[in-house]
């Protein structure tokens, strides 16, 4: 795959797509913890893929062993900070989440679980909107920003906890409709490219446009740390680019249609360990 | 290609020419930078290693690797870079080896060199090209 | 001083005197180069971490000068020997003054 690839840069990204298989390589996180980035595909995508595969599989080599490490993994320090904010005690009712939570350890069933149902609340909620929910309700302090840097952080802190367990989104009951709204969003197509996310990463995974290397868009690595901006990066951030990219207006982060979206794609990954904060390119 | 200090000086300024800079000023950084640091001394083969990638996923973090047996001290210079200066490594009596290895940045496809300042004052060098692929989509 | 910049050090508990150990190093720290622009084309002014020194009991080990070709969240890994028990010291030097520090203990097997 490395030569071919070479042979793009070098000056042959035509218009066409080139078949580039996904690495066959098993992610084993400091030596010790191996992490599930193929399985046979879940309930939600059976008829279109046999397996579905983590994108850590269609990265170079550099980029799959800085993972593998918790020290080279830049984005395990920002995972850090976020245990800096997990004890810090603010708003009115001087909590931390720690307070209530103790360890993050303590957490480890809840990020593979979400987006979920919230029957108090009504509605589908996002990790994020849960641990505003938190601040708000239960510390008295104020939300943060969707995808802001200290959010991004506590979540890349509630992923890392999490790694080595399987992503399980519920798909059914009252989710089923938030779900089937998200799924609709998957296949329409956006902008002057007119590009649904299935273009490239359902029909065209594996696949090269033109330098990169199309994954299957799993989203069980977010937050993932870039290399290209080399910072951690929202799931709903990465939704944005990529809708951008088919130039086209994009929704906000937390909006409805990315809330549907995040669950949508989330159970196309149902079964592939959670791996943030992943390195991607 | 045999990477003389003359190449180095043309491939800066193929990159000064791509960024749209005046060719004097990055050729010259790019030669000072090797000029300063061996004194203008010539810089033959041997003692040096640099390990890079063949392709870069992305410029903006790519990781390599520079060690020698000899070395007291290795510069490191991307020379397709608007300022071609990376880092120097001077090691102290107690380093272990001098190795080290660092991420660098790397403005587009070019030669990455390491040159080391050997024990009994010679200069060495090692070149390796790393193809930074630009073009995908990648949100 | 910059906002968030964490460093983070990576060195063995214990060794055998006069072995060598690999010491791992990362800061958090947006290296910013002073090529970008920001979004009204105005220059955004370099702010990196222009040094970085490790000292074992007050001898050194590596002293590296570091260009803003260097990645935001600047790593560095090198070995060092470790003759005794004792106290390594690690220091980042920011353009704006601020200096990080860190310490790590090893003793001796």
């Amino acid at each position: 795959m490395k030569r071919l690839t070479a042979a793009l840069t070098a000056g042959l990204m035509a218009a066409s797509m080139v078949s580039a298989d996904p690495v066959d390589d098993t992610l084993v996180l400091n030596g010790e913890t191996t992490i599930v980035t193929r399985i046979k595909a879940p309930e939600a995508v059976a008829d279109v893929f046999d397996e579905v595969i983590s994108g850590w599989h269609f990265r170079e080599e550099e980029t799959r062993a800085m993972q593998a490490d918790d020290f080279d993994n830049p984005g395990m320090i920002f995972a850090e900070l976020g245990e800096d904010l997990w004890n810090t005690v603010e708003g009115s009712e001087d909590k931390s989440c720690a307070s209530c939570h103790e360890s993050p350890d303590n957490m480890a069933e809840v990020r593979p679980g979400y987006p979920k149902w919230n029957e108090d609340a009504g509605e589908v909620r996002t990790l994020e909107m849960q641990i505003n929910d938190c601040r708000e309700n239960r510390m008295g302090a104020e939300k943060w920003k969707y995808t802001g840097g200290d959010m991004v952080n506590m979540t890349a802190l509630l992923a890392s906890v999490s790694r080595g367990r399987p992503v399980n989104v519920a798909i059914d009951g009252p989710a089923q409709s938030t779900w089937e709204a998200g799924k609709e969003l998957y296949y329409t197509r956006f902008g002057q490219l007119e590009l649904s996310c299935a273009n490239c990463h359902e029909e065209n995974n594996g696949r090269m446009i033109r330098a990169d290397h199309l994954s299957q868009g799993q989203i069980n690595g977010f937050p993932v740390y870039r290399l290209k901006n080399a910072k951690l990066n929202a799931v709903h951030d990465r939704f944005k680019g990529c809708i951008r990219d088919t130039r086209a207006e994009t929704f906000e982060a937390g909006s409805p249609e990315f809330i549907a979206l995040e669950l949508y794609v989330a159970s196309r990954g149902n079964g592939l360990d959670v791996e943030g904060p992943a390195v991607r390119n | 290609m045999q990477l003389t200090r003359r190449n180095a000086i043309l491939m800066g300024a193929g990159a000064a020419l791509a960024a749209g800079l005046p060719f004097s000023v990055v050729a010259a950084t790019g030669e000072e930078a090797i000029a300063a640091f061996t004194g203008g001394a010539e810089v033959g083969e041997g003692d040096i290693k640099l390990t890079a990638p063949e392709i870069a996923e992305n410029g903006n973090t790519v990781p390599i690797e520079v060690s020698s047996d000899t070395a007291t001290e290795i510069m490191v210079l991307a020379l397709g870079n608007p300022t071609p200066a990376v880092a120097t490594f001077k090691y102290g009596p107690l380093s272990a080896s001098r190795t080290a290895s660092t991420r660098i940045r790397l403005a587009g496809t070019q030669d990455v060199m390491a040159i080391a300042k050997l024990a009994d004052g010679t200069f060495v060098k090692a070149s390796s090209t790393v193809k930074v692929t630009i073009g995908g989509c990648g949100g | 001083m910059a906002e968030d910049v964490k460093p983070r050090v990576k060195v063995p508990k214990s060794v055998s005197a006069g072995e060598a150990i690999t010491i791992k190093t990362l800061i958090s720290h947006k290296m910013e180069s002073g090529q970008r622009k920001d979004d009204d084309g105005n220059l955004i002014p370099r702010s990196i971490i222009n040094r970085f020194t490790c000292d074992f009991n007050g001898e050194n080990v590596v002293d590296v000068t570091l260009e803003p070709a260097i990645s935001t969240n600047p790593y560095l890994e090198f070995e060092a020997l470790v003759p005794e028990a004792g106290e390594f010291k690690f220091t980042w030097y920011d353009d704006d003054g601020s200096v990080y520090e860190e310490s790590k203990k090893i003793a001796i097997e």
